[in-house]
């Protein structure tokens, strides 16, 4: 016994070292799953609050680019409004249109609070939260593109894992053949993301768009993504495509969560029919 | 003795918010980030007792990291570094060792003591953190290259620092 607590007392040192150690690193693997973002929700809350004070002044000095974006965005948008077209074909006109159609997407406007481009994994934190009705696994886009998914909500913010984080995936496509595949980031530059699983007997164009495929629900089908920058044939069978991103993740302001109405009616569906 | 205690209270602080307000916000190319905050344990006196070293480390690497959304990134790296300090020092010493009532700084031990001993300390520390960060080996020299670039700014923001602001 008195061995035992001499030798504790000569190596104390290394002892606490190693303490230390296990519970820094049980702490890194226990929030490295990034399903487990959500653990977060109480630290969010505080740093959340000192994040949006640093970032309303960081965004005050960019608020000239940011209007600029906002107008590009709102051009787009009236001109794809209904008022500014006219019917062609006159006796269309007396059919009831809106009771053909339902809502099936809500956006919900909210400002980045935080954001980091120079880990591996990257996080994003939004000022809205449960009260404004977001929810985990909703969509994030900005007026140039895909951002990323929702994984953490509290009550006031929420954390988003955007496209550059090693983690994520979305599922994309070509915008002019539909060919599909899965799109991530590879760690590197931040401008440029990989999609794979393309078979190689598609014909591709450098400058070819690259849109979301909305298969996982998350996504709205075509929401911009990037276009192709290089390409060269991987494996055999599949292309390894280079996609310059649309969004500039360095400069992100204000973004829109796309909650999907239909979307838990889509799940218990394919639950049910054993898709998983 | 005293007014050690206030003083590094009073760094810690500062070196935690100019790490979280400024330093995680300036973003070379995403490759080279500069963690200037281990500037604190490398400037602790010699005479610190080595839990109270690891604790420290502790401490400071969690209050990083609770600010960067890493739990416990930060806080091995820097423990890891408070660990290897005293076997630096040791090796470092010079022929009658560390008179007291010094610190470990340029003013004391001159550049060339401070640089060596600053950069094996900021290498062992980035070089924990960025591996341990992407954890896996592929892009293994990618993140050998974050590492040396990354370190190389922290040793010239640490080595500036010893002139500028603490002379003495």
């Amino acid at each position: 016994m008195r061995n035992l607590v001499r030798f504790i007392l000569n190596n104390h040192f290394t002892i606490i070292f190693i303490l230390f150690e296990i519970v820094a690193l049980t702490l890194v693997f226990q929030y490295n799953n990034y399903q487990n973002a959500i653990a977060f929700n109480l630290t969010r809350n505080i740093s959340g609050y000192v994040d949006s004070r640093i970032l309303s002044f960081r965004q005050y000095l960019e608020l000239g680019a940011a209007n600029k974006a906002l107008l590009r965005e709102n051009t787009m948008l009236r001109n794809s409004l209904l008022s500014s077209y006219k019917l062609k074909i006159p006796a269309v006109s007396d059919v009831e249109f809106d009771e053909a159609w339902m809502q099936q997407y809500n956006f919900i406007p909210a400002r980045v609070i935080g954001n980091s481009v120079n880990k591996q994994k990257n996080f994003i934190s939004l000022d809205r939260g449960l009260v404004h009705g977001v929810k985990p696994d909703m969509a994030v886009i900005s007026g140039e593109g895909v951002v990323g998914v929702v994984t953490g909500v509290s009550d006031n913010f929420s954390t988003v894992i955007p496209l550059l984080n090693i983690d994520m995936r979305i599922s994309s496509k070509l915008k002019n053949t539909g060919y599909f595949g899965s799109l991530h980031w590879g760690g590197g530059d931040t401008e440029i993301a990989v999609l794979s699983d393309i078979p190689h007997h598609v014909t591709l164009h450098r400058g070819d768009t690259i849109v979301t495929s909305g298969f996982s629900a998350i996504f709205p089908e075509g929401i911009m993504v990037g276009t192709i920058e290089d390409f060269e044939i991987y494996g055999g069978n599949f292309y390894n495509i280079d996609v310059k991103l649309s969004t500039d993740f360095r400069n992100l302001n204000y973004v829109y969560i796309i909650e999907n109405i239909l979307r838990d009616e889509l799940l218990e569906l394919e639950r049910a029919s054993g898709y998983d | 003795m005293i007014k050690v205690l206030p003083r590094n209270i009073l760094r810690i602080i500062m070196l935690v918010f100019f790490q979280v307000f400024i330093l995680n916000n300036i973003q070379f190319s995403g490759f080279v980030n500069p963690y200037f905050y281990v500037l604190f344990i490398l400037l602790l006196p010699f005479e610190t007792p080595k839990w109270l070293l690891l604790t420290l480390g502790f401490v400071l690497g969690l209050s990083i990291d609770l600010f960067s959304n890493t739990p416990g990134l930060h806080a091995s790296a820097t423990v890891f570094m408070a660990f290897l300090r005293p076997l630096v020092l040791d090796y470092f010493a010079p022929r009658d060792g560390y008179e007291s009532g010094t610190f470990p700084r340029v003013y004391y031990y001159g550049f060339v003591w401070f640089f060596q001993y600053s950069s094996i300390l900021i290498l062992a520390h980035h070089f924990f953190l960025f591996y341990i960060e992407v954890f896996r080996l592929d892009d293994f020299f990618l993140t050998f290259w974050r590492v040396v670039l990354s370190s190389i700014f922290t040793i010239f923001l640490v080595v500036i620092s010893q002139y500028f602001i603490y002379r003495k």
